[in-house]
């Protein structure tokens, strides 16, 4: 009788038990940790982690022609003109203002606009940006006017008399 | 006499625990991911204390460069292809389908409607390249107010915001916001960066 010879494998086994092949179970695992790390840095890299913050303003609509402005006391109005170069020049009331000059910093326009506040009751803040200033002096000053909690504030075009006043001012 | 063998710590060691968190924070990073969106310009925007998150969808950005170019971004994609449209119509622009597609996925465009076409025939890596002029907003040729109302008609929930540049011009925002009252937007924001602690 002929025998089918079950062991391909050269004969070496000769009478010994069939053992199935125990493979690893362990496999290498460094291809995929190489792809997870890539992975990880791309999007760790392509994510904007600081979402930009933002400034809520309303503005009034453009008023009704036959509108009347409403009438204030120039006692509560302070104004605050933003000029070139960082400046910022305030004044009190309408009639004979003395003009001022301040900087955007804590001890500077915020110190004045506390302490305007702390003494007008129900101050109006009306804040004119000139055609030198920047678009950051304006963020600045209505972020001042946050700090400062004042919420009774306009921005308003600046006048040909505020542009004379900052001028004869000199400063 | 017995040789003393060196015990042999094997070389590989399991890597089990760092692969699972490797995994872990690839997933986070993966879900959370909002990708950086290639602006054709870069704004530096100024900081402020306000912490008031700004929301990214359903969001109107009017960017403010340093030279006071403005440019124009409305997300979503069905709003992009119907504002466009309307904006063709308008101004007699013709566009094809391949156009709008083109746009609704395009970052900030800052080019009047008349150059649009012509510019979104261009293959990307050359529209990369455009100087963008910037879109008209002036008195008399209002480009800008018209992008406003199409995507707030074409989506009612969306928000106006605008990008400025800490150096750009006042007059330039202005301008901006003033188109932005005169088609009765009187609600917006200001993206601003968060103060540093001086």
């Amino acid at each position: 009788m002929a025998e089918i010879s079950q062991d391909s494998g050269g004969g070496k086994k000769k009478g010994g038990k069939v053992r199935a092949k125990k493979s690893s179970t362990k496999i290498d695992m460094t291809p995929m940790v190489d792809l997870a790390f890539l992975l990880l840095t791309f999007f760790m890299l392509t994510t904007t982690f600081n979402k930009p913050q933002t400034m809520e303003i309303i503005m009034p609509d453009k008023p009704n022609p036959n509108d009347k402005p409403p009438e204030v006391n120039e006692r509560r109005v302070v104004t605050v003109i933003l000029g070139a170069n960082d400046k910022v020049y305030w004044y009190k009331g309408i009639t004979e203002p003395v003009v001022g000059v301040t900087n955007y910093s804590a001890t500077g326009i915020r110190k004045i606009l506390s302490d305007e506040n702390a003494q007008i009751k129900d101050m109006i803040v009306l804040i004119k940006a000139s055609d030198e200033s920047r678009y950051k002096n304006m963020v600045d000053i209505l972020d001042e006017l946050t700090i400062s909690n004042i919420s009774r504030f306009a921005l308003v075009d600046i006048t040909e008399v505020d542009k004379k006043l900052v001028k004869d001012s000199n400063l | 006499m017995a040789k003393t063998k060196s015990h042999r710590v094997s070389p590989s060691l399991d890597m089990t625990p760092m692969v699972d968190l490797a995994f872990l924070l690839v997933t986070f990073f993966m879900l959370t991911a909002t990708a950086v969106t290639k602006e054709p310009i870069a704004v530096d925007a100024p900081s402020a204390t306000t912490e008031i998150k700004i929301p990214s969808v359903n969001i109107i950005t009017i960017t403010v460069s340093k030279e006071g170019a403005i440019f124009f971004n409305v997300d979503g994609k069905y709003t992009r292809q119907t504002v466009i449209q309307k904006m063709g119509e308008k101004y007699g622009v013709p566009f094809n389908n391949e156009q709008i597609q083109t746009f609704s996925v395009l970052p900030s465009v800052g080019l009047p409607v008349g150059n649009l076409p012509q510019y979104l025939d261009l293959p990307s890596e050359e529209r990369d390249r455009v100087k963008q002029p910037g879109i008209p907003a002036d008195s008399l040729n209002n480009q800008l107010g018209d992008w406003v109302v199409f995507a707030r008609t074409t989506n009612p929930k969306v928000y106006v915001a605008i990008k400025g540049d800490k150096d750009a011009s006042y007059p330039a925002v202005k301008k901006v916001i003033k188109t932005l009252i005169d088609k009765k937007v009187l609600r917006f924001n200001l993206i601003t960066n968060l103060e540093k602690p001086a």
